[in-house]
């Protein structure tokens, strides 16, 4: 086949006859047709790691499942984005997120503005089968305009990916493993004292809860700003051309 | 150094040894070692050159014999003896003995008993024979002798047709064919290609990598060698845990060895192929045995796992097509090099040919590393070479795949060893680690045991994985105080069913496993511990 002719798949999701191109995921297709995959961890503009696990949908005919946000289909193939063991599997994966660290939004500087709360009403989740785990993790203020609070994070590693990749300073990464991993700054210091941080404030706006957040918000004030990536991912992409 | 200058190398090694009377191998591989096997060696050495016999007496320091459980051992050639239990003072005595003409006849291992003799060496032919820090040694015993064959006789892409016909199946455990990965990398285009070797054993009662770097480091390398040949690589990583000094220090020597004789290096035997070996060291995580963690960890990234596709056959190690095999499956390369690909399917069963390693650990008479033939039963490794369950214990289960496989209860002990039928037994054939556990042990303690494990080990990526060993870690803890309610089951089988369907690595994949397995074979002891159904359980008794 040659380089220059794209090769375009026709597959179905949910009986929807679709087609992709081959860069694409089976759920930017699925976008693209008013299907929507819940998802938590993807963020149009960031590389998709496929690690939150609420995208993954069934291949028809198959046992299998993949998470839609780094599968690409194949031809022919029948997926299917919505039945009822997704569907438990979603809510399984929500709620052990909830148990996971402290989630009470009554409280949180983002109730009303939070993706993973948004994600449980939408999957109808209205209790928590699973003893709630509640480690302490200490919160860092040392920042001037910024603070982290690691028991509402979830660990989707959106900050990591956004600092490294959108604005270059890989200042955040992960460190321990398990349940008690740790988004850090730097080589696990003060934010407030972080030399290679910019204080673009772009962590704080990709992140899905509360853990990042302005300071000064109080509960429900802490809303977050997208737009801003997919924009700035769209320039650059220009500016390569 | 050519196929002549190899055979003349051999063959002068091989006049060398025969002026000697005696050769006494002591084992220096790392469990004789924690029992102070060196010290015999010098002890015995300091007596030779005592009486001025260093003409006439052998003292060489060898890999692992197997049967662990007796050592430190010393060997006595060409006379056939193994002693065990040794001491610098007993081995002085075996030494003195022999000199009389009279090899003593006490703490002499029997030979002649099922654990030698059911076995089928392959992987471990040389391992106890020769001295693993001298190639020369490697060489007597007809070393490097396929890594020329494959590179002056054969194309590559006959080598790769060789591993397709013997059958041979990945050793780490999952068994995808060996040949069709070698196959896979080759088409893909690339100018550079790597090999990776994953030492990164880390299963607990696994040591089979282990032995087998530590015994026979050569035997990986050229394993390696012939790989890199035959997908096209030229350069090549053993990533072996920091937790193995031995093993890393062995195959570091090695790779500088091979290196001295041009057997690894720069055109390699007046060939243009190239191949350079380095060692990468683990840093202790387990999920860097995954082969997508162990490449970002080579990278000198976070040992996370990355999603497949792409596989690392087609974007690997620094995004380039990468082979990755495990330890044994390399050491198995060499002889189906130079036998044949039927040579080494002759042994086996149908789907899962040649041997295999296991480290045999738990209640068992005979501890140690063993090689056995695919497709004999559980109860012969068991009961033949293992000898049994000592102490007047009733056998209750065998554990193998590690932290990823499951129990094999009595009922199931004439299943004959292979890939399939470990797997429809609920378990996994693993790396080889196998764990024997007698009447005295409760399944319960034996899952959480495991969950503690991969709750520990689990990466953090993935919110299934993550959380959900936890919660079945926590949930077991009911199970163990007696306090766990009907709906806890459920929960518990929820899980273990979430994990395994949505996890994103093998690890979170498997980790269920030895709770799906003893709730298969053991449910009763799940079902005696949830307490008598009442009104309210109490919520917080944790």
């Amino acid at each position: 086949m040659s380089p220059t002719t794209p090769l375009i798949k026709t597959f179905t999701i949910d009986g929807k006859p679709v087609s992709a191109t081959e860069d694409e995921t089976i759920l930017d297709v699925a976008r693209q047709n008013g299907i929507d995959i819940p998802t938590l961890c993807n963020l149009e503009g960031l590389t998709p790691t496929g690690q939150c696990r609420l995208c993954m949908v069934e291949i028809g005919g198959t046992n299998r499942m993949v998470p839609s946000c780094v599968a690409k289909p194949d031809e022919g193939m029948e997926i299917v984005t919505d039945s009822e063991r997704l569907l438990k599997y979603r809510r399984m994966i929500v709620e052990l997120l909830f148990s996971e660290r402290n989630h009470i939004c009554a409280v949180c500087v983002t109730n009303g503005h939070c993706e993973l709360q948004a994600m449980a009403q939408r999957l109808g989740v209205d209790h928590i089968r699973y003893g709630y785990l509640h480690p302490r993790f200490r919160l860092d203020g040392s920042h001037p305009r910024y603070e982290v609070d690691h028991n509402r994070c979830i660990l989707c590693g959106r900050c990591v990916r956004v600092c490294d990749e959108i604005e270059g300073a890989h200042t955040r990464d992960l460190r321990n493993r398990g349940i008690k991993t740790l988004v850090i700054t730097d080589f696990d210091g003060r934010w407030g004292e972080s030399a290679t941080c910019t204080n673009c404030g772009k962590c704080v706006h990709v992140c899905p809860t509360g853990a990042l957040a302005e300071k000064g918000k109080s509960v429900a004030e802490m809303a977050k700003q997208r737009h801003f990536l997919p924009y700035l991912v769209m320039r650059r992409k220009g500016l390569k051309k | 150094m050519t196929n002549e200058e190899l055979i003349a190398l051999a063959a002068q090694e091989a006049e060398d040894a025969k002026k000697y009377r005696y050769c006494l191998d002591i084992c220096t591989g790392t469990g004789c070692m924690s029992s102070c096997s060196d010290a015999i060696a010098t002890a015995i050495e300091a007596e030779v050159r005592e009486r001025g016999l260093q003409n006439e007496i052998k003292v060489k320091q060898v890999g692992c014999m197997g049967l662990c459980a007796s050592g430190p051992i010393l060997s006595v050639q060409p006379l056939g003896l193994l002693y065990r239990e040794m001491t610098p003072e007993e081995g002085v005595a075996v030494l003195v003995s022999l000199l009389d003409e009279k090899p003593q006849v006490e703490k002499r291992i029997d030979t002649l008993q099922p654990f030698f003799s059911r076995q089928e060496r392959n992987v471990l032919e040389n391992t106890g024979v020769i001295d693993p820090e001298r190639v020369n040694d490697y060489i007597a015993v007809g070393g490097y002798t396929a890594l020329i064959k494959a590179i002056t006789e054969m194309t590559s892409a006959e080598v790769v047709q060789e591993v397709l016909h013997s059958g041979l199946r990945g050793r780490g455990g999952a068994g995808y064919p060996t040949g069709l990965k070698w196959s896979t990398v080759a088409k893909v285009p690339g100018e550079l290609k790597y090999v990776v070797c994953n030492a990164d054993e880390g299963d607990p009662g696994a040591f089979m990598d282990r032995s087998v770097l530590e015994s026979d480091p050569h035997r990986v390398l050229e394993g390696m060698a012939i790989a890199a040949f035959a997908v096209g690589a030229s350069q090549g990583y053993v990533y072996v845990r920091a937790e193995y000094p031995l093993a890393i220090k062995r195959v570091k020597s090695a790779i500088k060895a091979a290196e001295k004789m041009g057997l690894i290096g720069q055109a390699i035997c007046g060939t243009p192929f190239n191949f350079r070996v380095e060692v990468r060291l683990g840093a202790g995580a387990f999920v860097c045995g995954e082969e997508t963690a162990l490449l970002n960890s080579i990278e000198g990234n976070r040992g996370m796992p990355r999603l497949r596709p792409p596989y690392p056959a087609q974007s690997g190690l620094f995004g380039k097509p990468t082979l990755v095999n495990n330890v044994e499956t390399f050491a198995n390369i060499p002889g189906i090099i130079n036998n044949g690909g039927a040579w080494f399917a002759r042994i086996g069963t149908e789907k899962s040919k040649g041997t295999k390693v296991f480290a045999l650990t738990g209640k068992i008479t005979n501890t140690g590393l063993i090689e056995v033939p695919m497709g004999i039963t559980l109860r012969e490794i068991i009961y033949d070479i293992g000898g049994g369950i000592p102490n007047g214990r009733k056998f209750k289960a065998v554990q193998t795949g590690g932290p990823s496989g499951g129990c094999i209860p009595a009922e199931h002990l004439d299943t004959p060893v292979d890939y399939e039928s470990l797997k429809n037994l609920g378990s996994m054939m693993g790396s080889g680690g196998m764990v024997v556990i007698d009447d005295s042990s409760n399944m319960i303690d034996m899952a959480r045991f495991f969950m503690e494990f991969s709750m520990e080990e689990s990466c953090g990526k993935c919110a299934p994985c993550r959380v959900g060993t936890v919660q079945l870690y926590n949930l077991l803890g009911k199970f163990q105080a007696g306090i766990a309610t009907e709906e806890d089951l459920t929960t518990l089988e929820e899980l273990c069913d979430l994990m395994r369907n949505t996890s994103l690595c093998g690890l979170g994949q498997a980790a269920p496993n030895p709770i799906l397995s003893t709730l298969r074979y053991f449910r009763h002891e799940y079902l005696e511990k949830i307490q008598p159904s009442v009104a309210a359980p109490p919520e917080e008794a944790l």
